[in-house]
């Protein structure tokens, strides 16, 4: 399914943009649902026998539902990937994370319910049927199961409607769902799309909870309540997913499978669709339509994935759910390798560059420009208080509120800095990455953790400080492709040439453009592209030679 | 029919409480044995064992002469007609359903369930075309008890076991339905028993009465013998209870009659 951003102007391309993904949305919702009735019923009969292992199964599942929903859903991909070795076939990334995190997600309510329905059959009515020769299984389905039924569809819409919730925050690891346009909506400050992914969530919650609802509705009128019924309806259901459901995650579940559609002349097997990664800032979805743009002109067709986990990201294209990507060397060198100080630019840049020959990911070099983590202030702040570099943050940083991105507070860089320079302040705020700039700007903090290359450094006038003893390590932009298309010519030619083309001022001014100016992501990488020198090393666009 | 032998049951392993010792007495044929017992005697116990919903700790339970120990217990309950107070009804389904669940269950061709609800209907004194379709919540206490008798029934089970059939009914369709019983008992020839806490009801309906207290069972007499010989004291005084309020009543309708001179 294509993540198409490119008209972000208007209201009805951006509804034109719903379909697909609430298809995948509700796909993704209704497999989770399943799997959790599925589960949730069978546990609930057994703990309903045994009153004293219910308690425990529930606290259990109230724990999973504590956990921010989130990072339920960042948490299942080093999970399902340290599964790699068991041979389930999953992968980490997608569909296949998030179903499982929402399931469990699901199971509370669905248990609760089913437990407390089960509970509050009349002990004389059971024992009647009983006594009137019902086997076990008899009075299970022909007399508790009924009796529970309307508390246990309750349970069943309350997990309907939590899930289409939680569901929208399976796009950071890659899922395509109707998170994507809010993730995006915050990160570009496009406030018509955060609106229109939000709106439509709410419609499917409010929709699925009334289909629900018209469903139990019938089935309790029937004049012989059985529960045949709505388990057939339900089984009908889930076969129709199961049914259509690889044509929404055939790239997640089958990469291999499209592989082999074509090989080239040096007999590679040809990527039928090349898939790109975009981590949830605005740069980042320039650079990922920048690089479709690139493909897509030599004929390599081209699917964006976007608003990803910046710790997802990676571990997808190793192992082969992403095709291509840019990372920042800074990032891996922090990340990756765990190392926790700066090192000189040329350093890092080797270092990582023999790590992920190492893990077999290729890098084609660094684009040109940077966007490394910096602490910056306003100029007001700077003349003031005569602030030119990290060093005189030492004795003023105690009057001063730091703003700060959700990562920044608990990444190796932070400390790093703060070592080096003894760095205190009055009081540190985490914010989302988006709306940091504005706060410094308007004075809700004074200092902020800002990134490089961003347009809105020149467009609020702020101030960059310096870091002299070389705390922060540089951040590198450069594109990292993956096992599947590393030897590909078509995607090497075109995107080679892009290595030293993308100097830091172009890269500022078209993230600005998306930032403050609302132009598409698409448009803003057109221009970049445009403007940028580029020198072909290959035959365009022909595919390479023998 | 049915014959206890020597059986006791206890709840509590490790306590020395039993709900049921030494039970011995049979129910011949045909006959209609009520259990009669104060709340706790053991009474419900004791015809839970016959039904096998309880297995005895020791004794056995024999029905038409097979022990039941050896029957498979949902087989054994199908041939037993079960009734409780409140009727036990399914809530969910509506009240031929209820009555046709056994032979369901057993496999009966659709139109012999049919044709067998409408006529335990009518046995029952319920007018099929109108309360077939109907759920229980529609019925009254009375026509629900109805309906349990002919659901216990329905599979022409030989054996009725009813526990507190008429405890929460109204005086007056008590006393008709336990006409009814009576009726429906010697009608279908059926062996019965009938748990109850009301001496009168005992006294009225039983050929014979098993007392029951504190897990024993005290007396074994039919309602002439018993109120003309209470086997101990217990017995002695429930009979003196009876006689007072039978005195009592004549006195007063006595006076009512003086009066009326």
């Amino acid at each position: 399914m294509r993540a198409d951003r490119g008209g972000l102007g208007g209201l009805g391309e951006l509804v034109a943009g719903v379909p697909p993904l609430l298809a995948s949305h509700l796909a993704l919702v209704l497999v989770a649902l399943a799997i959790a009735v599925a589960l949730g019923l069978p546990l609930a009969v057994a703990l309903a026998r045994r009153p004293h292992l219910a308690g425990p199964v529930l606290t259990v599942a109230g724990a999973i539902q504590t956990v921010p929903g989130l990072a339920l859903l960042a948490l299942m991909v080093p999970i399902i990937a340290a599964t790699h070795g068991l041979g389930l076939g999953l992968s980490s990334f997608g569909f296949a994370p998030a179903a499982i995190a929402l399931t469990l997600y699901a199971l509370l309510p669905i248990l609760r319910n089913a437990i407390t329905g089960l509970a509050g059959v009349d002990a004389a009515t059971i024992e009647a049927a009983r006594g009137m020769g019902m086997a076990p299984g008899q009075v299970l389905r022909l007399v508790e199961l009924p009796l529970a039924a309307p508390v246990i569809a309750a349970g069943i819409r309350t997990a309907s409607v939590w899930t289409v919730g939680a569901a929208t925050l399976a796009t950071p690891i890659g899922q395509p769902c109707l998170g994507n346009y809010i993730f995006a909506g915050l990160q570009t400050r496009n406030w018509t799309m955060l609106l229109v992914g939000v709106v439509a969530a709410a419609a499917l919650a409010l929709a699925l909870d009334a289909i629900l609802a018209a469903t139990e509705h019938a089935v309790s009128r029937r004049p012989r309540g059985n529960v045949a019924i709505p388990g057939a309806v339900f089984a009908i259901l889930a076969v129709v997913i199961l049914g259509v459901l690889p044509r929404w995650s055939a790239p997640a579940a089958g990469p291999a499978a499209a592989t082999h559609a074509a090989a080239d002349a040096a007999g590679h097997p040809l990527v039928t669709q090349v898939r790109i990664g975009a981590k949830t800032f605005t740069e980042q979805y320039i650079l990922a339509e920048l690089l479709r743009a690139r493909l897509e002109q030599r004929g390599v067709a081209v699917e964006v994935v976007e608003s990803l986990g910046s710790s997802v990201v990676f571990e997808a294209l190793r192992h082969g759910d992403l095709d291509a990507y840019v990372d920042y060397s800074g990032t891996l060198w922090t990340t990756q390798l765990a190392r926790d100080r700066g090192a000189p630019s040329w350093q890092i840049l080797a270092e990582v560059e023999g790590y992920l020959g190492r893990e077999h990911v290729r890098s084609l070099g660094p684009l040109g420009f940077q966007n490394a983590y910096a602490l910056a202030v306003r100029r007001e702040t700077s003349i003031r208080l005569g602030l030119r570099g990290l060093g005189d943050l030492t004795s003023h940083g105690g009057t001063l509120a730091l703003g700060a991105d959700y990562e920044f507070l608990s990444r190796r860089e932070w400390t790093a800095v703060r070592t080096a320079y003894g760095l205190g302040f009055r009081r540190t705020v985490s914010f989302d990455p988006a709306l940091l700039y504005e706060a410094v700007a308007r004075g809700e903090v004074d200092v902020i953790s800002a990134f490089s290359s961003d347009g809105r450094i020149a467009a609020y006038d702020l101030v960059v400080l310096d870091d002299p003893a070389a705390a922060l390590p540089s951040y590198d932009a450069m594109i990292l492709l993956g096992p599947r298309v590393a030897e590909d010519a078509r995607v090497v030619c075109a995107l080679a040439p892009l290595r030293g083309a993308l100097p830091v001022a172009l890269v500022r001014r078209a993230n600005y453009q998306v930032d403050h100016d609302h132009v598409a992501p698409r448009a803003a990488a057109a221009w970049l592209l445009a403007q940028a020198a580029i020198t072909e090393t290959c035959d365009a666009p022909a595919p390479a030679r023998p | 029919m049915i014959e206890l032998a020597d059986v006791s049951k206890r709840y509590d392993r490790a306590g020395a409480a039993w709900a049921v010792q030494h039970a011995t007495f049979t129910v011949a044929a045909g006959e209609l044995v009520a259990l009669l017992g104060e709340s706790g005697s053991g009474k419900t116990t004791v015809m839970k064992m016959i039904n096998r919903l309880i297995d005895p700790d020791e004794g056995t339970v024999k029905v038409a002469g097979r022990d039941v120990r050896t029957e498979d217990p949902v087989a054994l309950r199908r041939t037993i007609g079960y009734v409780i107070q409140q009727a036990g009804l399914l809530p969910h389904i509506s009240v031929g359903d209820n009555i046709a669940m056994v032979p369901r269950l057993l496999g009966w061709a659709r139109g012999d369930i049919d044709r067998r609800v409408d006529e335990l209907l009518a046995l029952v004194g319920l007018a099929p075309a109108v309360y077939r379709a109907r759920f229980p919540d529609q019925l009254s206490g009375g026509q629900r008890q109805r309906v349990g008798v002919a659901r216990a029934l329905a599979a022409r089970s030989k054996v009725l076991l009813l526990d507190e059939p008429f405890g929460a009914l109204d005086p007056i369709t008590r006393v008709a339905l336990q006409a009814e019983l009576r009726r429906i008992h010697r009608e279908l020839a059926l062996t019965t028993i009938i748990v109850t806490h009301d001496m009168v009801e005992a006294l009225t309906l039983a050929d014979r009465v098993v007392v029951m207290c504190a897990g024993e069972v005290r007396q074994i007499a039919t309602p002439r013998a018993l109120l003309a010989a209470p086997a101990d004291d217990y017995v002695a005084r429930l009979v003196d209870v009876v006689r007072a309020q039978s005195a009592e009543l004549h006195a007063l309708a006595a006076a009512e009659r003086a009066d009326a001179r």
